[in-house]
């Protein structure tokens, strides 16, 4: 089946000649239609998770590799294609200040979507539109519409972006660090209407974020980047628990869990501060800061080997006859019914 | 037990716009004992940075001082001249502000902008003192001493934070406010810099206020932890005892609401919003959001006092004490 959305062997670099930063390095993904699971993008600044959203929403041209939409690339659609692409793949993104205009209320941000694609042919029509895509974020509409922004708080106004995206029936969600800016007592109720949103509907939702709580929290399937390449990928809950790259293993043992008897893992090791990196060279990208680097690390990329519960891992640690052919990541991402199946 | 640090007593900030008072920080009270790295946590709006300004008195107009002390080491912050205030900022407290990036002179090197503090607080310091002394301070906050040459915009932020806490130790302060000094960090560098800051607390034996909204930031750094909601303390505690048993339902709820590994998938957030700090509810300011609130709750603001121990809360759950 055509997936509705696919990265094919896509590598973005910024930059030219000499001062160059490959930010998505040969990436492929494609995400099917109605495919009720949560696949979190994490890494830190500069791991090319920001780029690999923008890439997928067609806001950037990849440098090589092609973006399909319905198996299109997504820079040739011709006016009615990119028109039902707007409709299918929304967004959310980090800061719920900076997508509202000040002078406009936020009824515009509803109000302009069912303009634009026709969904209401009346104003109770559209006024009912809004409604129902409020109260489906656990907004009530009498406290919300008809304000401007600065009359709603960070969450609220982060939650009106929910209700817009969903009041288009989106067929895939792009949510990148839609919590970060929102406080804590918040972000628990933001995570339960994309959650709900996911799985009522059946909408893929990708989430981009640095935040491993709230990833592990939220997602079903994560995959872990370094500097534009996978290290790490599979089922969210043996990764988090119980990771195998090294990468992630330090990651993993940088979150601060907010539980006085889970004290900041020791990983043990010294974790060089920060090197220059050099985008040249041939070996494993994280193997300058790796403290198990041995002999090959340095000399070629290591593949995604694949383990035994199912999770990938760029690491010669794991080497084994198995390598997963970076076509697609989403041979590691199965779907739950699909892989009980298999298991029988 | 030894004589508290910093006495904070009846702390009353205003911030005077048109529409009335916003009250940032009102009647607040927190004793800090030396050698202690106190957290104070509190949402957006809920006057915790207000409260690190009002400490170094660099609140600007329209907010206001009102009222109340801020003793520390037995004087009172209050009493000082502007210009014994200016010299009691790095030499007996200081701040860590939040965005190191924001807060470095983009167009002085490093090493001059450590050297700037330390030559206006002590001016028979000789160049080559100063100069020895900032080989001293990076090394401390475990810098590359190459980076005294350099500009700000050479600097990772992890790097920039790191320049910061050595311009915030140079002249021996006793009390370090460190405003959200990691939020704009990534968690392997975030938690290279909190080892850093743990270290020099130990070493020079200071007393740390951390503010910021990261509950899990505060039980890994943190001995005891003040929640703030609404310009106002709610509880106060050592942080595992806090965390074990939150004597305020608002405590509670925000542990609650917090992801931790074993209950994944379960999302409790805490309903209602921050009331207008311009308009606050008669009574505890949490009664609106509180799923616990009775009448009393609605009319009498509760006191915050001792309840056990070393633990303090606003609450009329454990009795009705008018504030």
């Amino acid at each position: 089946m055509t997936p509705l959305l696919e990265l094919k062997d896509v590598t973005k670099v910024f930059g030219k000649k000499k001062a160059y930063t490959v930010a998505l390095d040969h990436m492929s993904i494609g995400v099917p239609e109605d495919f009720p699971y949560i696949i979190t993008i994490a890494g830190e600044s500069g791991s090319g998770k920001t780029t690999m959203g923008m890439l997928l929403l067609g806001f950037y041209t990849p440098s090589s590799g092609q973006v399909l939409y319905r198996g299109k690339n997504i820079h040739e659609l011709t006016g009615q294609e990119m028109f039902s692409f707007r409709q299918d793949v929304q967004a959310v993104f980090q800061d719920p200040f900076a997508v509202y205009n000040p002078f406009y209320k936020v009824d515009n941000l509803l109000s302009i979507p069912i303009k634009n694609f026709g969904l209401a042919s009346s104003k109770r029509q559209s006024r009912e539109l809004m409604e129902r895509a409020l109260n489906g974020v656990g907004l009530r509409p009498e406290e919300t519409l008809g304000r401007y922004p600065h009359q709603l708080s960070g969450g609220q106004r982060q939650r009106i972006a929910v209700a817009r995206a969903l009041l288009l029936k989106p067929k895939l969600l792009i949510a990148d660090e839609p919590v970060s800016m929102v406080d804590a007592s918040l972000r628990a109720t933001l995570l339960k209407a994309l959650r709900s949103l996911n799985q009522d509907f059946g909408i893929p939702i990708i989430y981009i974020t640095h935040d491993l709580t709230t990833a592990y929290h939220v997602s079903d399937y994560i995959v872990i980047l370094y500097h534009g390449s996978v290290m790490e990928a599979g089922e969210v809950d043996p990764i988090i628990r119980n990771p195998k790259h090294p990468y992630t293993q330090i990651l993993v043992g940088s979150i601060p869990w907010p539980d006085p008897n889970r004290p900041w893992g020791d990983t043990g090791v010294a974790f060089p501060k920060s090197v220059a990196f050099d985008e040249s060279a041939p070996g494993c990208k994280f193997a300058p800061r790796c403290p198990f680097v041995f002999e090959p690390c340095t000399a070629k990329r290591p593949p995604l080997f694949q383990l035994d519960d199912g999770r990938a891992a760029s690491c010669y640690l794991y080497q084994s006859d198995e390598t997963v052919v970076r076509e697609n990541l989403m041979d590691l991402f199965p779907r739950k019914e699909e892989a009980e199946a298999a298991a029988d | 037990m030894s004589e508290p640090i910093l006495q904070i007593v009846d702390l009353r900030v205003y911030y005077h716009v048109e529409a009335g008072a916003v009250k940032a920080v009102d009647g607040v009270d927190l004793d800090l004992d030396p050698g202690v790295k106190l957290g104070l946590v509190g949402e957006s709006g809920s006057g915790k940075s207000t409260m690190a300004l009002a400490l170094m008195r660099m609140i600007k107009e329209p907010g206001k001082i009102e009222g109340g002390q801020m003793i520390l080491d037995g004087t009172d912050l209050m009493t000082l001249t502007t210009e014994q205030m200016r010299q009691a900022r790095l030499s007996q407290l200081s701040m860590i502000p939040q965005g190191a990036m924001n807060s470095l002179h983009p167009l002085l090197r490093i090493e001059d902008q450590i050297i700037d503090g330390m030559r206006d607080h002590d001016p028979t310091l000789t160049q080559h003192e100063l100069r020895e002394r900032v080989g001293v301070l990076l090394e401390a906050v475990e810098l590359n001493p190459r980076v005294r040459r350099m500009y700000p915009h050479e600097l990772s932020g992890g790097m920039k934070q790191r320049a910061a806490m050595a311009i915030a130790i140079s002249m021996h302060p006793q009390l370090i406010i460190a405003d959200e000094p990691t939020s704009a960090l990534d968690v392997v560098i975030q938690r290279q810099v909190m080892e850093t800051l743990d270290r020099l607390q130990e070493e020079l034996d200071l007393s740390i206020i951390l503010i910021g909204h990261d509950m899990g930031l505060m039980a890994q750094f943190v001995d005891r932890l003040a929640v703030m909601y609404a310009g106002r303390l709610m509880e106060l505690g050592n942080t595992r005892a806090l965390f074990q048993e939150p004597l305020h339902p608002y405590t509670d709820l925000l542990i609650q609401s917090l992801p931790v590994l074993e209950n994944k998938g379960v999302f409790t957030g805490i309903p209602g919003i921050t009331p207008s700090l311009l308009d606050v509810p008669p009574g505890c300011v949490f009664n609106t959001r509180c799923p616990e609130a009775t009448d009393v709750c609605r009319e009498i603001v509760p006191a915050f006092r001792e309840l056990q121990p070393g633990r303090w809360a606003a609450c009329h759950l454990h009795g009705v004490v008018e504030a």
